[in-house]
């Protein structure tokens, strides 16, 4: 069968040979046209003149957009509004376009658009979370608060306590294809966009009301990003409803691709957070109680932030049963880029503020960091037989809410930013059986497999010997040190706005038994075209080459949610099943009649259809049933069963099962720099049971590093002007190839997903990344070593913050 | 306007390009050799790598009358018939994902292999790791990518 099967990325060919194409690589019409932004210097302020005559006298120059000349919506935001796609009278952060230009080239456009001259009246600008605070700037009424026991008694009644704060920084997302898009005026007046985008639907959505169109009138396709990582689910709105807008304009294909510094100054990133705790435990370090308060910097609109701070609160337990929690969050807004969706959603700094607590009850014992996470892990998941798990067979299952309170009509639907209003479930939150334990939002946690994962990890990587090892060596070594830590990670599958989850297929047949397969997720890089293409061909019992894999096209497949949340395989491969079955059912049922068979007893393998005592090629049987005119075509639907939840309150089951992994990270520190290095990562991770394990364990590696790059050498920095001063990959670090740690070890986890996904499968677009957070952990130990005070180590750790930490704990 | 002669994969070319033409801008939109992509478009992040008289170069910050008289060779003109050695490692051990970064790796791996062939070094996983500090990737964590050199490295 063809899942589970270690098959190449479906394009590796098509890269390696350069052939496979992004949006600027296109075979443009005569005539294209390319666009740049000019953008605002200023923080905040009033436009009090815009003199474009230079721009629109430059050579090439076809045409100067400004707010005033956009037709219909000026509005690129997924969520409340309020992103206009041209500044209208007031800037909100260095970097907001403010018009754009159309000329015959690239740099032409890029050249005029510098030649603008802007008079802005300077308002104060919120750059921080304390100016946010100082204002009370904020998206939402006010904190939101999630509540489990009474937190605050139980730290009173603990023998022991402690605070402390953890400022953790934002991440550029860096993928290496910039944003870019293309728009092509079409003969009935509508509108054909390519986009490097995560969310096909939500680009046809606001070119549509950018053009005064229907969502009909616009088709999206993408083929392929040159990686994503959540800066593609809204930050691509801008560049297509400016194309299109232009090409209305002009009756020509317009282009426009960020330049790269352009993109790291326009566009969103990580939110960086302020997270403070204080946690209330025993002398083996069992957490009796513990308080967050999570603030974090939004930026100038609302775009996704309000889910982002979701997930971070719905991540303050990672691995952790918490009898007695209280988790506040604090969504504030400042005059910076607006903070959006990045890999883990807010979910890996909520997991960071549980690791530094538990890093620092360790230390405050001095005991084995990993003894005290492991008393703390959830009970281990009853082994139930394998069918069980979260769900109920899927054709027994309610349906998830389908009402959408008339409060959300005004609302985007399609983006995750929609939850702006609140969206009260039908009907009160069933109470889990008191036997059970529950997440602070009062979810069950029955499939925690933790335990296991740990032991089988610790010793793989031999974590208690180096662990010595590593003491011995920083008993003998005064510049050296070194520090090693495994930390764990649960997280949660679901869009947790729950009428995301949901995923259409298109499925074709042709005469010859060639399969086309289309569906609503979309690629990056990731391998979820491969994944779901071995899922078609496996319904049908045929080898991966017989599929064609085809472009994302809101013209196949409707009403798409983002390739998000690491929902991808999930929702799409579950859609794609359903179509391939329907055709599959339907050939089966015409052969059974044919030969007085029952239709159940037809079985589709190695290329062959089995009915009865006869045999088919695959081929031979689609052929008949064309003769025999069965439709060849079906369209397949998946909704992710059983999840339901009040948001505000904090209650209920988000998500359809978690996803686990740990990590082992050894690092060294130069005590006189600050400088260090990764020296080992061993890293063991629950994919269920893997569509693909080599593109799986891609996705494992990849994350690692990109989450250890985010909490070690990757700082954004602004000025005090708010500019952001690490615009280029010049001055903002990711990991290069010699940063990673020279011995990486990584592994799968080889049990079944106990919910009904796709073969049991699990989710593992996002998870990986939080691994990362053993290399500030074992950083921290590193620094630990040096002398007797707590490191409280803020991320990212470049070699300033660690210097700086070795310098206070020997204080 | 400047009449341009070079040698593109082999084949001779002479076009008339303004003198502020980059060489990516050359091979991209001139001559529509689109799989050598522009990353940062500041020559940092290496997708942009191409071959200049057998040396691997960066593309993107490089006037295309600077290249006048040599010979060029991008990821289109690496296969002869079949895939380059390079190729198919990169394709065997799952060496990419997003793939952007793949022409300008995979070309920088050819240069790195046949320069350390010449002087007689080996090219070990930690000369790969420093070889390759000026190539980017955000996706794969580069453990597949040196993987991929170290099989060529054997095979070319």
């Amino acid at each position: 069968m063809s899942v589970a099967q270690p098959l190449p990325h479906d394009a590796a060919r098509g890269h390696v040979t350069g052939a496979a194409r992004y949006v600027d690589d296109i075979p443009v019409p005569r005539g294209c046209l390319h666009l740049a932004f000019g953008l605002s210097a200023e923080a905040h302020g009033a436009i009090t003149a815009l003199d474009l005559d230079a721009v629109r006298a430059a050579p090439g120059v076809v045409a100067v957009l400004t707010a005033d000349d956009l037709p219909y919506a000026n509005d690129v935001s997924p969520s409340a509004h309020d992103e206009p796609l041209l500044a209208t009278g007031t800037v909100h952060y260095v970097g907001q376009p403010i018009f754009a230009v159309v000329a015959d080239n690239h740099l032409a456009a890029r050249r005029a658009a510098r030649l603008g001259r802007i008079e802005i009246d300077p308002r104060p600008a919120l750059l921080t979370l304390d100016d946010a605070l100082a204002a009370d700037a904020r998206f939402e009424d006010g904190p939101r608060i999630y509540r489990k026991g009474d937190a605050a008694a139980a730290i009173a009644a603990a023998p022991r306590s402690l605070q402390g704060v953890i400022e953790i920084g934002g991440q550029e997302h860096f993928y290496l294809e910039g944003q870019a898009a293309l728009a092509v005026p079409q003969d009935d007046g509508g509108m054909l966009v390519h986009a490097s985008s995560q969310h096909p639907t939500e680009i046809q959505h606001k070119v549509a009301e950018a053009l005064g169109l229907a969502m009909a009138d616009v088709r999206v396709e993408v083929r392929r990003m040159g990686g994503g990582f959540g800066g593609k689910e809204s930050q691509g709105n801008a560049l297509a409803c400016a194309c299109a807008v232009a090409a209305r304009l002009t009756g020509r294909a317009v282009k426009m691709r960020y330049d790269r510094d352009d993109d790291m100054v326009v566009t969103g990133k990580r939110h960086d957070f302020r997270i403070r705790y204080r946690v209330g435990f025993d002398e083996v370090g069992r957490i009796a109680g513990v308080e967050f308060v999570q603030y974090a910097r939004c930026g100038w609109a609302q775009d996704l932030s309000l889910p982002v701070a979701d997930r971070a609160m719905l991540h303050a337990d990672n691995a952790y049963h918490l009898e007695h929690a209280r988790i506040e969050s604090h969504r504030l807004r400042t005059n910076t880029q607006s903070a959006t969706a990045f890999r883990g959603f807010g979910g890996p700094q909520g997991m960071v503020g549980i690791e530094r607590v538990l890093d620092h009850i360790a230390h405050d014992l001095g005991r084995d960091p990993l003894e005290v996470r492991r008393v703390n892990y959830y009970a281990a998941a009853r082994d139930t037989n394998a069918g069980g798990g979260l769900s109920a067979p899927r054709s027994a299952t309610p349906s998830p809410p389908e009402g959408i309170s008339a409060k959300m009509n005004e609302a985007d639907l399609a983006s995750r930013g929609a939850m702006h209003e609140a969206v009260e479930p039908e009907g009160p939150v069933a109470e889990p059986p008191p036997e059970v334990q529950t997440t602070p939002y009062h979810m069950p946690v029955t499939d925690f497999i933790l335990h296991e994962m740990t032991d089988r990890l610790a010793e793989t990587a031999d974590y208690p010997a180096r662990r010595a090892a590593v003491r011995d060596w920083n008993a003998d070594n005064a510049t050296l040190k070194r520090g090693i830590a495994l930390t764990p990670v649960k997280f949660g599958i679901s869009f947790t706005l729950t009428h995301l989850n949901q995923a259409g297929a298109l499925v074709h047949v042709y005469q010859d038994g060639s399969i086309h397969l289309n569906h609503g997720g979309t690629e990056m890089g990731q391998g979820l075209f491969q994944k779901v293409a071995q899922v078609a061909a496996s319904r049908f019992g045929v080898g991966p080459e017989r599929v064609k894999i085809t472009a994302t096209d809101t013209a196949k497949v409707p009403n798409t949610s983002a390739t998000a949340a690491s929902s991808g395989s999930d929702l799409n491969g579950m859609a794609a099943q359903a179509a391939c079955d329907t055709i599959r059912d339907r050939i089966a049922g015409f052969l059974a009649e044919l030969h007085q068979a029952d239709p159940g007893s037809v079985r589709f393998d190695a290329g062959y259809v089995q009915v009865g005592g006869e045999r088919y090629t695959f081929e031979e049987a689609v052929s008949l049933a064309y003769q025999n005119r069965i439709s060849l075509s079906a369209t397949g639907f998946y909704k992710t069963p059983g999840i339901e939840w009040d948001r505000i309150a904090g209650r209920g089951r988000p998500f359809f099962y978690f996803a686990y992994g740990a990590a082992v990270t050894e690092a060294v520190i130069d005590t006189r720099t600050g400088e260090y290095r990764l020296l080992r990562a061993d890293i063991l991770h629950d994919a269920g049971a893997s569509l693909n394990p080599a593109l799986d364990i891609g996705q494992v590696e990849g994350g690692y590093v990109q989450g250890a790059g985010w909490l070690t050498t990757e700082e954004l920095v602004w000025d005090d002007r708010g500019r952001l001063t690490t615009h280029a990959p010049s001055t903002y670090k990711i990991p290069a190839c010699a940063d990673r740690p020279d011995v990486f070890n990584v592994a799968l986890w080889d049990g079944a997903n106990r919910a009904e996904t796709v073969y049991r499968s699990k989710a593992v677009g996002e998870p990986p990344l939080m691994l990362g957070i053993s290399a500030l952990m074992a950083l921290s130990d590193a620094v630990a070593a040096c002398g007797p005070g707590y490191p409280a180590l803020d991320a990212p750790a470049t070699p300033e913050r660690v210097l700086a930490a070795v310098a206070q704990v020997r204080a | 306007m400047t009449d341009l002669t070079l040698t593109v994969n082999g084949k001779r070319v002479t076009r008339d390009v303004p003198g502020e033409t980059l060489l990516s801008e050359l091979l991209r939109e001139t001559l529509r050799l689109t799989g050598t992509h522009v990353g940062c478009d500041t020559s940092q992040c290496g997708a942009c790598a191409v071959h200049m008289d057998g040396k691997v170069v960066k593309a993107c910050t490089m006037l295309a009358h600077q290249a006048a008289g040599t010979e060029i060779t991008t990821i289109e003109g690496l296969a002869n018939g079949e895939l380059h050695p390079m190729q198919k490692a990169f394709n065997d051990n799952h060496g990419l994902q997003c793939g952007f970064c793949t022409p300008g790796m995979i070309m920088a791996g050819v240069d790195m292999v046949q320069r350390y062939k010449a002087e007689g070094k080996t090219l070990d996983e930690a000369a790969i790791r420093h070889e390759l500090e000026g190539n980017l990737c955000r996706c794969t964590g580069y453990h597949n990518i040196v993987k991929s050199i170290q099989q060529a490295a054997t095979e070319m």
